[in-house]
Parts: C-alpha cells; structure tokens; sequence
C-alpha cells in the first residue's frame, strides 16, 4: 500500500479546514485512507539516524497517509486535497482538457525511430504551459513524479516519465536508440559529459539511481531524446540532461513518458500516466495542458495526452440490490458526483449516467462504481443483516480424521509439534541418509535462505528439529504431528499432491522402540484396524536409510503398505544436533478415509 | 521421629506452664542440645493439633573462648597484676608470660603497676596499689550467668572490641498447647490403605495431615499445541453456522488459480519473484479447464462481462506457472468454478449421455436435480506461503481462515452482517469497516474492532464481494453473488495466549514449556 507523506498546516489550508488528529484519521478511514503515522522530518531523521543529525532539521508536523493500491489519482497533496474535497461537498469534480497551442501554433512534435523498437519503443508526449510555481508546488510536483514511479510505474520498469524546461529546448523532438559508446551528454547534477557507458558504471553506487540500471544494461542499444539541436533531454529511464532541467522558475514544461515492450499493458499504463500527472498538476498550479503530436516509425501520428471521459449507464436498483441499500436514484448519483464520478439521473427508470474521469483507471466496472456508491454512503451506515442462505455443514473427511486422531495422540501422552512444510534440500535428503533425487520433492525456484529449498516430504525433520531446540526440557520427549508433506505428482494438474501424514518420535536415554510400536498399536485400534496379515496390519522387517539396521519395519495395513517405524540411525540423530537414541513413526493416514 | 521420651518430657514441661514455654528453656531444664529440641518440636507438629509453635529468632551475648578463659582465671591485666611479686619482676620476665603483652599496657593505663626503666639490672615492673578490682571478669561471669542485662551497652561493645564477647541470633520455638493437647503420643498414620478399608482400624486411626500448599504431580499426558486449539475452535464456530470445509490440501498451485482465475492481472506485484514462491520442479501446471481458460484469458486481455478488462495480452506461459499457494483463495476460486459447472452441467452432460449411460438412471436423476445453482457456505483454514521478509510477526508460511458465502443477491449489508455473527462468536461485538482494495474483490473491506486494552481500533481482518470478472467467466449466474472474508489463525493465537515471537509459536522453535502450559482455548471468554 502505497504512503503519502504530506505537511499537516499545508493540507488543513488547502482543505480549507483545521482537524484534530483523531477527527482527521476519522475522516481518512470513511474515505478508505488510514492515517498511518504522524511524525516530523526531524522524528524521521532521530529514529533513523539519531539525534545529532536531526539537529536544525524541521518539525513542521507532517501526516503520513496510507492509500489504496489502486487509488493513482491519490498519490499527492494536491489528489488527495481534491478526492477528500470533492468527498465532502465542498468542491466540484475538475474537468481535464487539453488545447491546441495558442496563436495557431504548432503542437510540439515526438519522432519515435525505429530503432527503439528492440528496447523502448513506446513514447508519448504532453506539454504544460504558464506555470507558476512555489517551493511547496514545485516539492509536490517533483514527488508526485516519484511515486508515480515506484507505483503505478513500478519502479521504472513499465514506464519512465521525464520533465523538461520547454524554454531551454526546441522541438521538434527525436526519441532514438544508440549504442552506450556513441552517447554522451551531461547528466542531471553532474558537472561534465559522460557517455551512456560510463554513467551506468557511475551510478552503480548512487543509492537512487542503481535500482534502475537493470532495466537497459544489457541491450546492445540505450533509448536517448533529443531536441533538434541535438541536446539530449534524458536517458530514460536512468537520468534526464541537466540542460532541461526543470526550476522554480520554469514557465512551461515538456513532459515525456516512455515503456518497455512487454505488453500492451504498458501503452495502457503509459497513457494513464501521463493523464494522471498533467491533470494533478492543472488542479492547483493553474496551467494549460497543451496537446503534443507523436510520430512512430510507421508514419502514424496520434496526438497526446488523451483526456478521455467515459460514461456509464446504471440503475438505482442494481446499486441498492448489491450494496443493501434503499436510495432514489438522485441520492445516488449524488452519492458518486461525491466520489468524483459527476452522475446525474438520465429521465429514463431510475438510469444513471455515470461519467468516469481519466484520472479514475481503476473503475472498470459497474462494482467499481457501486462500490464507490457504497463508500459515500458510508460503509457503517449499511444496515446489516443475515444473509437467509440455508445450508448444511460438512467436515473435509481427512481434516476430520485428523482432529480425531490429534485428540487420542495427546491422550496418549504424546504432545503436538507444529512444523514447517518448508525446508533446505539438507533436511529431507542428507540428514535423513537420503538421495534428494528419490525423495519425489517439490523445489521452489526463488527461495531467499537455504530455510526454503523445498516442500517437505517428511514430517520428521521438523520433528527432529523441534527436540534439538527444546533439549533442555526433561525427558523423555515424545512428540508427534498430523499434516501435509508435498509429493510429485503427475497424475495432477499441477504435477504435485498433498499427503497427510501422521509422525511421531519418542527420545529418551533407550531408544523406546516398545514405545513407538505400542503407539501404532494404538493408533490401529482407534482406526479399528485389527493386527492380523490380511484384512489387518502387521510389521515386518525393512531396510531403510533413515533407520538403524535391525532396527526398521515397514508398516502394513490391508496388505498395503503405509509407512516405517523403528530406531533412527545414530547419523540421522547426530546430524540433527541430537545426543540420545530416538524411535519414530512415520504413517500415511490417507488410507484409512 | 525424635526419641518419644523426649517428646513426652517436653509436653509434660509444658503442661506445667501457663502460657508457652521457649525451645532454648526446655534445652537448658532438660539439660539436652538445642537442636534435639528443635526435632521433638517438629515431630510433635506432625503429630495434628497436639502443640503449637512459632519460630522466633533473639539475639543473645556470649562469651568467645578468649572471654571464658578471662572468666575463670581472670583477666590478662589482673594475672600480670597478681604475678608481680612486691620486690618487683624485670620487664622481660614479665614479658614472656601468656598475658604479658596485654596484661602489661593494660595495667599500665589503669595504673596498676609502674615500669622503672633506669633500675639497676634492667627495667623493672612494681606494684602501684595493694589491690585491684578484676571488672573485665565480674563482667564476663555476669554475662556467662545469663545476666548481661545488667551490663551496660557501652560495656558489652567495649568487650566486644576486645573479642571477649559476641552477639548470636538464636533461633527457638515458643511452643504453646495445641488444641489437643495430651502428655501421650499416638502414632499417625500417613495414608488410607486397603487393610484399613477391610478391618475398620481406619475408624481409630489418627491421619498426619496433608499440606495443601504443594504443587500436585504434573499430569503424565501429552499437550495439543495452542495454534491448533484456536484452529479446532475457529473450524467449529464456522461448522456451527453451517459452512462446509473446502479441500485445501494443495499447496501447489498454478498461478492461474491463484492468480488469473481470480481476475489478478499478469502483472500484478503481488506476482513478482519477491513476493511469492515459484517451483523449479514441476515448474508448469499442464491441465486447465480450456473453455474456461479462454474467458479468463478474455476478461483480463478485452474485458467482457459488463468490464473493461485490464486490456494486455494475457499469456497462458504465466499462468502456467506453479507455486506455493499465496492464499487459499485459490481453492475457493477451484470450488466456485466446480460449482458453476454443477449449473451448467445439465445441458452439457445430457449430450453426452451415450445408451451406455442412459440405462443408469440414478446418474441421469443426479444430473438432472443439480441443474439449479446450489448456495453455497465454503470454509477453510490452512497454510498459505509468501516469499516476504521474515520479523517477530511474520513467517514465511502461515495460516489463513477464510469463509465464502455464495447465493442469490447477497449484499454488502449480508456481508457485514454475517462478520459481525461470525466476530460475535470469537467474543468481538464491537465491528467498523473502512473502504479498502483488493484486486479480487469489490467492495473490499478491512474490518475493525474495538480493542479495549488498546482503546483504539484494530484491524482483524479483510473481506470483499468477488468481482464480477471472476465469477461470471466460471459459468456462475449472473444474480449470484459471492461475499468472503479472511484473517490469519496466528494474529488472534498469539493475542489469545500472549506471544511476542511468532517463532516460538510456530515451527520448530516453538517453546514446548509454553505447549504444555497453555491453556484451552475458549474464544469468547
């Protein structure tokens, strides 16, 4: 969930309103935010990094303010002032429009070449004219920037915005692709030229910058901008030219957004970026958003940014059917003019028109609208009732084996353990005198620390481990767990199935075989299994890698076999960081549903 | 048991007295070692109500050996004092007697004797007085005699300073009659046996008392671990309000059901390697139900359904993708989707019916009679695995509750409605809901309660009506709604039983102390 970190004083005055903190995170809560935290630079900057350094460092008070992951059009001061505004009545939804240049001019111009098409290759424009910025503005600007790129961007991969003082440039612009040699410009607070290959070894340690160098390192071509006098504009999407740079005194700016070619996806995302940051920014800096031409390779030209309003057509009765409610069709559309959605009762039934900004990507729906319908109403002033669903409950049959089973264990004076289904290859193969390549394990492909190897497929490493951190507890130490291990399965869609198991270990200064068999004996008449060769279960004598030789029987029931007991092999006990001699059961429990 | 004629002589001095008696005057009359005593006393409590005694501690002077010594033969300056002869004795002379050094400088300084140090043959000690008064030893024989109250507190320091006298803390009893109180012992005995029971000698017999202050022996049983209890009893409130147990035995999972089928877009972060854990072996999932396939692949690449979809090209490569399930959500979507095919499998299967099938009726009235959408209430609670970074609340695995209601025209109202039954259950009445997302439901809603430790509002848990996009390509009804929520089965364990460290709930670090010790689990109490 994204974090917006606002000044208190300067939201309250752009609300128009002062709010005690509890009033304001009631606020944010109806409205589906949560004032996450509220803080100081300087509190920031003391749990971070301690006191010294916090000294002189404000403490103008500042809100840190949780929003929905799919809520773009809530990323800043400025959207959030506006959402909440508009919320409570006090202000009127914007309209976004964009115009031709002034005098009849010409709309500033992108020419996409076709060498972008192996790296980069979408691009669009926009152009933003008669800024005035102040410090706080130009703060907000730049930060809304920010985390449209860690959000809606993530992280530069799909898409990279870049700002540009439009006075300092001239179009018409060429976005190209070159090898890193035969790039070279100054860079955003640089103080001399470098080319594309020696930024990239530049910025491997800029704590910022280096997250991003993966996204071209590799291509034999970087994506560069130029202007018509061959000033580069930026590298997207590592680093602009410093001669473009944007200031508190920039009058107009030229936007660029560019994507990567994975998907149509991000020509989408592309889009609504660029909708998403103009239209904030024409809320509180008072500008003109002015059209650019795009120009792709083949010959195509499609004018941006697109400002495009949708409307759509509900009924009153669908949205009080869904959300519980019982309101005209005027309230309603007055409930969502509140969320941003201008709608108004279209003369025919109780339709709706409902009119969805391009600030609004995430309503794709009518449930996205009803659910907005919902939020202005106010969650917690739906009347709630019981659904009058009539059903019958039924237990999963092996979950009610086990509940069963779990209950007479402990009666028999075995105590639950509650492992982990991960584990390191080590546990299930090496420790347990094992080949990993016959243990039929699951192996994950992105584990973070050796803990995450694979799926188990045996309950008793996690038992074994549980005694190793419990050796100073008196013995003996008898133990035991019903669960899943995870088996390769081919009969399955997946190619892998559960198995419930049922595992116990008994430690003591003797290894207790007596213990462990009077536990399957045990376990045999709760199942109502009777001992006997055919029709019951019977041991007999195995060879198995995890035991002790002579000390191993496999376990029969109906003639089928379903698992081992015996004595663990001294290896198996030592290398789980154990001192005494250790019996175990190892059953499936799957055949006795 | 001390010697019984011990005991009886110490109850019969104590029947003598009115009050009490002290355990240090029976050991003087008796003429015995203190500590004797203190055994007969200890005995005769064993004995019931026969006596009563209360330790008490006093402090006492005694003499140290260097002061008994004082006591009998006088002290050093005195002996010095006594062996000058009236002609006088040479100082080295004097010197070499026990007392001599002492003696010497403490006669001197009460004037006793004078030393002429210009005699002919060497310095020589006289006399000074005829005779002297021995004070340090009347002092030391009054308090041998038990009567250093009358010394002053400044003389016993002094004596002290001169290691002649110490100070001890005695312990004793002030023994007083018990309630049955007798001169006689009788033997008690400490416990029923069978002989007893069969002759009747239990009615004359006297029992030693039992001390009810000790701890019992520990149980000799084994102990359910404190997650599951909260488990059995989150799995048997949903069982009482009649919701069935999906099968979520299957960790694995394609990303199709855990992602895909539930309108996640491809591209979704939550899909990302940080987040969640993929499988190397079997890396892809190779059946999927095709015409289903294609009215997912649909909604999220063109939309459909009343939707705009999330318009990218949707690759059947990423769904086929295996991993560790994020969430048990996966299963629900497998339920719904099995259930909207039980609606659709009228016509379907009708067609299908061979003359080899025709002849079984049974299979044909089954069909039939489950033409018509079934509501259904699903639960489940088990683990769900994240590839997250690991802290003293999170693991990488963990377990997730979650209840699917499924039926014509369900409403948020119903969702909150029946929340706030199933929070009522775990003794949460207090319920608010604030407007939030999830890629898979909409509404969304996190649910909040009032914690009353806290004094603020806590989350507890997520819920949401399923989008349209996910259940409509399943073949489900367009009337039907599907309300859900979820909440994780380790948050509300460890509020119930006080744990800080998840790790030494969960997993093999767990404290097995802390097992054996928990309590049941009772939710709402």
């Amino acid at each position: 969930m994204p974090t917006v970190s606002v000044k208190r004083d300067l939201l309250f005055e752009a609300l128009g309103q002062k709010y005690t903190d509890e009033e304001f995170d009631e606020l944010c809560f109806e409205f589906g935010l949560e004032l996450d935290e509220i803080t100081s630079e300087k509190e920031i900057l003391i749990r971070e990094q301690g006191g010294e350094k916090a000294e002189g460092a404000s403490d103008v008070v500042l809100y840190k303010i949780d929003v929905p992951a799919n809520r773009y059009d809530l990323l800043c001061l400025e959207g959030l002032v506006r959402g909440l505004q508009v919320f409570k009545e006090k202000l009127e939804a914007p309209r976004y429009k964009r115009v031709s240049p002034a005098d009849g001019g010409e709309p500033q111009r992108l020419v996409i070449t076709e060498e972008t098409a192996s790296v980069r290759p979408h691009a669009v424009a926009a152009v933003l004219r008669n800024i005035t910025f102040t410090q706080e503005r130009y703060e907000s600007f730049i930060e809304l920037q920010e985390k449209l790129h860690q959000n809606i961007c993530r992280k530069r991969t799909l898409v990279a915005i870049g700002t540009h003082d439009l006075d300092t440039i001239s179009g018409p612009f060429t976005y190209t692709a070159k090898p890193p040699g035969e790039i070279r410009f100054k860079p955003l607070s640089q103080s001399r030229e470098y080319t594309a290959a020696e930024l990239m070894s530049l910025y491997k340690t800029d704590s910022h910058l280096r997250h991003y160098l993966h996204i071209i390192e590799n291509e034999p071509l970087y994506p560069i901008i130029y202007d018509s006098n061959g000033i580069v504009l930026s590298m997207p999407p590592i680093i602009n030219g410093d001669h473009s740079k944007i200031s508190l005194n920039t009058k107009n700016i030229f936007i660029e957004c560019t994507a990567t070619d994975l998907t149509k996806v991000n020509r989408f995302t592309l889009i609504i970026t660029v909708c998403l940051f103009v239209c904030f920014n024409t809320f509180f800096i008072l500008f003109r958003v002015e059209e650019a031409e795009v120009v792709y390779p083949d010959g195509r030209l499609s004018v941006y940014p697109e400002l495009a309003y949708r409307t759509e057509t509900l009924s009153g009765d669908f949205i009080n059917k869904r959300v519980g409610i019982n309101e005209s069709a005027e309230s309603i559309a007055q409930l969502l003019t509140r969320m941003c959605l201008r709608s108004e009762v279209s003369g025919e039934g109780d339709l709706i028109q409902v009119e969805i900004p391009p600030t609004r990507a995430d309503v794709i729906h009518a449930c996205d609208i009803m659910e907005d319908a919902a939020i202005a109403y106010g969650f917690n002033n739906i009347v709630r009732s019981t659904p009058r669903t009539y059903t019958v409950a039924n237990q999963l049959p092996v979950n009610k084996l086990t509940e069963l089973l779990r209950q007479d264990l402990t009666a028999a004076g075995f105590t639950e353990a509650l492992t982990f289904a991960l584990c390191s290859e080590e546990d299930i193969a090496d420790k347990l005198r094992k080949n990993i390549t016959e243990t039929r394990a699951v192996h994950i492909s992105n584990p973070k620390t050796a803990d995450f190897q694979v799926a188990r497929t045996s309950l008793l490493p996690g038992l074994l481990k549980t005694i190793a951190a419990n050796r100073k507890m008196p013995l003996p130490l008898k133990l035991f767990e019903i669960s899943d291990v995870v088996l390769k399965d081919e009969t399955k869609d997946v190619g892998a199935r559960n198995n419930r198991r049922l595992c116990a270990v008994y430690y003591n200064k003797s290894p207790g075989f007596e213990v462990i068999h009077g536990l399957l004996d045990r376990v045999m008449q709760l199942l109502d299994v009777k001992p006997g060769r055919n029709q019951g279960y019977h041991i007999q004598a195995a060879e198995d890698s995890t035991f002790f030789p002579g000390r191993c029987a496999e376990i029969f029931s109906c003639g089928k076999s379903i698992g081992h007991l015996g004595v663990l092999h001294p290896d198996v006990i030592s290398r789980f960081e154990l001192t005494m001699p250790c019996s175990a059961i190892d059953i499936d429990i799957e055949p006795f549903l | 048991m001390a010697d019984t004629g011990l005991l009886e002589a110490l109850l019969r001095l104590l029947e003598k007295v009115d009050g009490g008696i002290d355990s240090q005057d029976v050991a003087a009359d008796l003429g015995v070692d203190h500590q004797l005593i203190v055994g007969a006393v200890k005995s005769l409590q064993a004995l019931g109500e026969v006596i009563s005694a209360e330790q008490k501690s006093s402090k006492r002077w005694e003499l140290t050996g260097e002061g008994r010594e004082i006591a009998e033969q006088g002290s050093h300056e005195a002996r010095v004092f006594n062996a000058i002869p009236d002609e006088g004795l040479p100082q080295n002379e004097l010197m070499k007697m026990p007392s001599g050094k002492v003696g010497f400088s403490k006669a001197m300084s009460n004037k006793w004797i004078r030393l002429d140090k210009a005699h002919e043959g060497g310095p020589r000690v006289f006399k000074t007085v005829e005779t002297i008064e021995d004070t340090v030893r009347d002092k030391l024989q009054l308090v041998q005699k038990g009567l250093s109250a009358k010394l002053e507190d400044k003389e016993k320091n002094e004596l002290k300073k001169r290691k002649l006298l110490s100070e001890v803390t005695v312990k004793s009893y002030w023994i007083t009659k018990g309630s049955s109180f007798s001169t006689t012992i009788t033997k008690q005995e400490t416990e029923l046996t069978p002989e007893m029971i069969a002759s009747g000698s239990w009615k004359e017999k006297k029992f030693k008392p039992y001390n009810f202050e000790a701890m019992g022996v520990a149980a000799d049983c084994g102990h359910l671990h404190p997650l599951m209890k909260v488990r059995t009893q989150f799995r048997q409130i949903f069982l009482e309000m009649g919701f069935t147990e999906m099968p979520t035995n299957n960790f694995i999972e394609s990303s199709f059901w855990n992602f895909d089928s539930l309108f996640q877009p491809q591209q979704h972060p939550a899909r990302d390697q940080h987040d969640t854990f993929f499988i190397s072996d079997p890396a892809l999932a190779h059946e999927f139900p095709q015409d289903y396939l294609e009215r997912v692949k649909q909604v999220h690449s063109e939309g459909g359904y009343g939707s705009q979809g999330y318009k990218y090209d949707w690759k059947i490569e990423e769904a086929q993708k295996n991993l560790l399930r994020t969430h048990t959500t996966a299963v629900s979507a497998r339920m719904l989707y099995k259930l909207a095919q039980q609606v659709n499998t009228h016509t379907h299967r009708l067609m299908l019916v061979s003359p080899l099938f025709s002849s079984d009726l049974t299979l044909l009235c089954g069909i039939i009679f489950q033409e018509k959408f079934t509501p259904v209430k699903y639960f489940s609670i088990d683990r769900v695995f994240r590839n997250e970074t690991l802290d003293a609340t999170h693991l990488a695995e963990f377990h997730q509750i979650e209840g699917v209601v499924a039926d014509y025209g369900l409403t948020l109202g119903n969702l909150m409605g029946i929340l706030h039954q199933f929070f009522t259950k775990l003794g949460i009445t207090k319920l608010r809901f604030k407007p939030a997302y999830n890629p898979y439901t909409e509404p969304s809603m996190e649910v909040f309660s009032y914690h009353e430790g806290l004094k603020k509002w806590v989350e507890v848990g997520n819920s949401g009506v399923f989008r349209p996009e996910m259940l409509l390509p399943m073949g489900l009804p367009e009337g039907v709604s599907v309300i859900a929520w979820g909440l994780s089965l380790e948050r509300p364990t460890m509020i119930k039983y006080g744990i800080n460290n998840i790790r030494e709930l969960v997993g093999h670090k767990v404290n097995l102390q802390m097992v054996y010790d928990s309590p049941i689990c009772r939710l709402d109490s």
